[in-house]
Parts: structure tokens; C-alpha cells; sequence
């Protein structure tokens, strides 16, 4: 039995390939991030529309996105897009698939944390006259934000999770290193152990993060200005 | 290649995925009620054992538990096929989830009900069965049911490990024959229709379960 023992010194010799995998992972998962939360709040701003076949549309958009695998949307992206034109890197289409996909998602928790601001304060807006840009920006988002961290927080956790699958599209991520990593010694046993260790500590970290932005936060908001 | 050749195609590898997800759910199901049963009501090792198998579960990606136990178990010499290692691994991964489902719409039961089953001179297990657990059923479904339209997403992850589900007939044609819009349009409505076909169960479900619990909330 080759793979059954444990060794250290093959562990040590492949950890420096794959934390410089790490980055990309990383990079991909902060990138996705962002491009997620515009994509969410723009989903959920839009749903507010006051036309009703507007909000339909984007009802069932992010109800296909969120119903449908994100595997499948990543090859979409990679293979379609070309047709008509666009063609993207690994990387880029990686981070697009991620931040429509949790995208998709966000505008849900966006939706119901904005929702959720009382509705006084709404009037009260209105009563000093402010714009509709003005409303959202230092009236209603800044008390909204609180208590949209926690559910934030766990999907982009949930996303860092998702990375290994843009493997699939040739990215250089962790997975894809242990993988490579792994059919050229024939031991698979300590690269995606160590993956997979990876893994746990950078989510259990992140969900110690969120948990402490989420108590350093001030309860009645922040100023957007 | 024509389209109708194409669908008929992907029929057949939707028809896997299905499979998988009847496999997978059960096993999903199992571990959920085990593992949260455990964490609430077990002893000291036990309680510990399922944190350690919720957060290991839920703190590494799907993927790399899919490579894992295709990969690595059969170094140990248990070797298995690709498609036990995916319906395990679903199965393990989505059941993580599903355990602090369990947990959360049984801790959510009144505590007057706890009191009055044991006032009643209930044995734990029958005020469990009898009191406790169909009033938590409820609760769970509407959960259950966005795990299961999980389950469905991730069954897509074993196209990696060479099953021939509808994701990896739908990259084989497109390989093939290079329509690649067709055939990725398709495919991502047939994943729609199974997830949507899976939400619509879970609603009928929950209609079912909560006739007669007198429960106000639930339409």
C-alpha cells in the first residue's frame, strides 16, 4: 500500500505549491465578492421597481440562477460566451459565474434587510423631502446593513467553498494544483488532505471575522457619505 | 448534430442526475436526523463526534470531500465506484446541513412541551416521537426543501469524477460537436425544471404535515 502512511516530507514538499495556489483561490473569492454584493443590491433595488413585469422578470432571473448549478453557469460562460464574441480568462469568467450566482442570492438577504428598515422612516423621508437616491443612501441602506452581515457573510463563505469547481475550467486553484500534484506521484493522499485543512481554517477564520465585524458594528448604522 | 438528437442526449444524463438525487436524499435525510439528535440529546463523546462531523463537512468544500473519498479511500483499500462515492459524498455533505436544520426546528418547539410530556410521565423516545418531532416536521421542510435544490446544484460536481450525469453528457456533446449554446441552454432549463419540480414536492409536503397542528403561521 503506497498512499496509506502519511509523509511529512512529501507533505512539506508540496505545501509551498499549493498556498501559492492559495492566492489565486483567494483572489478569485475576493473578487466574487464584490462584483456579488453590487450584482445583489442591484438585483434588490431592482425588485423594489414599481412596475410589476420588472419585478417579475427578476423574480424568476434569480430564482433560475439560484436553481440551477453553478458548475453548468461557469461552463455557460466559458463556452458560450465566446459565440457571441466575448471572450474571457479562466479567472475572469470564474469570477463573473461566482458573483452572478451569489449575486443571486444577496439580492435576497438585500431584499429582506431593506424590508426590514421600519416603515416610519420611509415616510419620514419623504416628509423632508429627500430624493429617492438620497432615502437609500443616509436614510435606509445605513440602517439596513447591520443586519444583513451575518447572512452575507455566510454566503461568501459558501462561495469560497464553491471555488474548486473553476478547476473545471482549467483555473489554477488549489484543488486543481493537488490534483495535478497528485497524478504526477501517485499519492493523492496529502494533497487534498492539506487542501481540504486549507479549506476548513480559512472558513473558520472568515466566520470569526464576520462574527466580529458583526459586534464592532454599530447598531444604529454607519454614515454612507 | 440536431436538436432533437441533443435533447434526447441529455435526457438520458438527466435521468443519472435524477437517480443520484433519490440516492443521495435518503442518506442526506438519515444523517441530518442522527447527527442532530445526537448533538442535542447525545452525551459528551457523542455531541462532540457530530460538531466534529457538521463543521468538518461544512468548513471544507464539496469538491475536495467528492476527490477525497474517490481519491483517497481507496488508498486505505476500500475501494469504490464513482457512483457510491458520489452519492456518499452528497449525501455526507448535504446531511452537515441538514443537521442544524433538525436541530433548529426542534430546539424551536415550546418548551411547555417538553415539560408537559415529561408531566405526562412520557419516556424520552415517546415524547420524541409522539410530541416533540411532529411539531418540529413542519418547521423543517421549507429548509429541507432548499437542501434538497442544493443536492440537485452539487450532483453537477460528479460529472468531475467521470459519471455521466447532465453535466458531463452535456460537456461531452458540447466537446463533440461544438453547439455549445444549444446544448448549455438545455441543459441549465432541465436543472430549472428538476429543482422546480423538487420545490413544488416540499410545498405539497409541508401543506400535508402541518393539517392539524392547529399552526397559524403555516398557509
Amino acid at each position: 500500500m503506497v498512499g496509506l502512511t502519511w509523509s511529512w516530507a512529501f507533505t512539506w514538499e508540496v505545501l509551498p505549491m499549493i498556498l501559492s495556489a492559495a492566492k489565486v483561490t483567494l483572489l478569485a473569492t475576493l473578487l466574487g465578492s464584490c462584483l456579488a454584493v453590487l450584482v445583489g443590491l442591484a438585483f434588490a433595488l431592482i425588485r423594489r421597481s414599481r412596475h410589476r413585469s420588472i419585478r417579475s422578470v427578476i423574480y424568476w432571473l434569480v430564482e433560475f440562477i439560484r436553481s440551477t448549478p453553478l458548475l453548468v453557469q461557469i461552463f455557460f460562460l466559458y463556452y458560450v460566451m465566446p459565440e457571441f464574441g466575448i471572450s474571457m480568462s479562466p479567472l475572469l469568467t470564474g469570477v463573473l459565474a461566482l458573483g452572478l450566482h451569489y449575486g443571486a442570492y444577496l439580492s435576497e438577504v438585500f431584499r429582506s434587510g431593506i424590508d426590514g428598515v421600519e416603515k416610519g422612516q420611509w415616510e419620514a423621508s419623504r416628509a423632508l423631502n429627500l430624493s429617492m437616491f438620497d432615502t437609500y443612501r443616509d436614510v435606509i441602506l445605513p440602517q439596513a446593513i447591520r443586519p444583513m452581515i451575518p447572512a452575507t457573510g455566510n454566503y461568501i463563505i459558501a462561495m469560497f467553498k464553491e471555488t474548486p469547481q473553476l478547476s473545471a475550467i482549467t483555473l489554477l486553484e488549489m484543488l486543481q494544483i493537488a490534483k495535478i500534484i497528485g497524478s504526477e506521484n501517485f499519492r493523492y493522499l496529502e494533497p487534498f488532505t492539506l487542501v481540504g485543512i486549507l479549506y476548513l481554517m480559512f472558513s473558520i477564520m472568515a466566520a470569526y471575522g464576520i462574527h466580529m465585524i458583526e459586534n464592532r458594528f454599530p447598531k444604529e448604522g454607519i454614515s454612507l457619505k | 448534430m440536431e436538436f432533437g438528437e441533443i435533447v434526447s442526449v441529455l435526457l438520458q444524463g438527466a435521468i443519472v442526475t435524477i437517480k443520484i438525487v433519490a440516492m443521495a436524499l435518503p442518506l442526506a435525510a438519515a444523517m441530518a436526523f442522527i447527527f442532530g439528535l445526537m448533538r442535542l440529546y447525545g452525551g459528551f463523546p457523542l455531541k462532540q463526534l457530530a460538531v466534529v462531523y457538521i463543521e468538518f463537512f461544512r468548513g471544507t468544500s464539496a469538491l475536495i470531500q467528492l476527490y477525497w473519498i474517490y481519491f483517497v479511500l481507496p488508498l486505505f483499500g476500500f475501494s469504490i465506484d464513482a457512483m457510491t462515492a458520489g452519492v456518499i459524498a452528497l449525501g455526507l455533505n448535504i446531511g452537515a446541513y441538514g443537521t442544524e436544520v433538525v436541530r433548529g426546528a426542534i430546539s424551536s418547539v415550546p418548551k411547555g412541551q417538553f415539560e408537559a410530556s415529561i408531566a405526562l410521565n412520557f419516556t424520552p423516545s415517546q415524547s420524541l416521537r409522539r410530541i416533540i418531532l411532529p411539531q418540529a416536521l413542519v418547521g423543517m421542510i421549507p429548509p429541507f426543501g432548499n437542501l434538497a435544490i442544493e443536492l440537485v446544484k452539487a450532483t453537477s460536481l460528479v460529472s468531475l469524477i467521470t459519471i455521466a450525469d447532465l453535466t458531463f453528457k452535456a460537456k461531452s456533446l458540447a466537446d463533440m460537436t461544438l453547439q455549445v449554446g444549444e446544448i448549455f441552454g438545455v441543459v441549465l432549463l432541465l436543472y430549472f425544471v428538476i429543482s422546480q419540480c423538487l420545490a413544488l414536492c416540499f410545498r405539497y409536503l409541508e401543506k400535508r404535515l402541518s393539517k392539524g397542528l392547529g399552526r397559524g403561521g403555516v398557509k
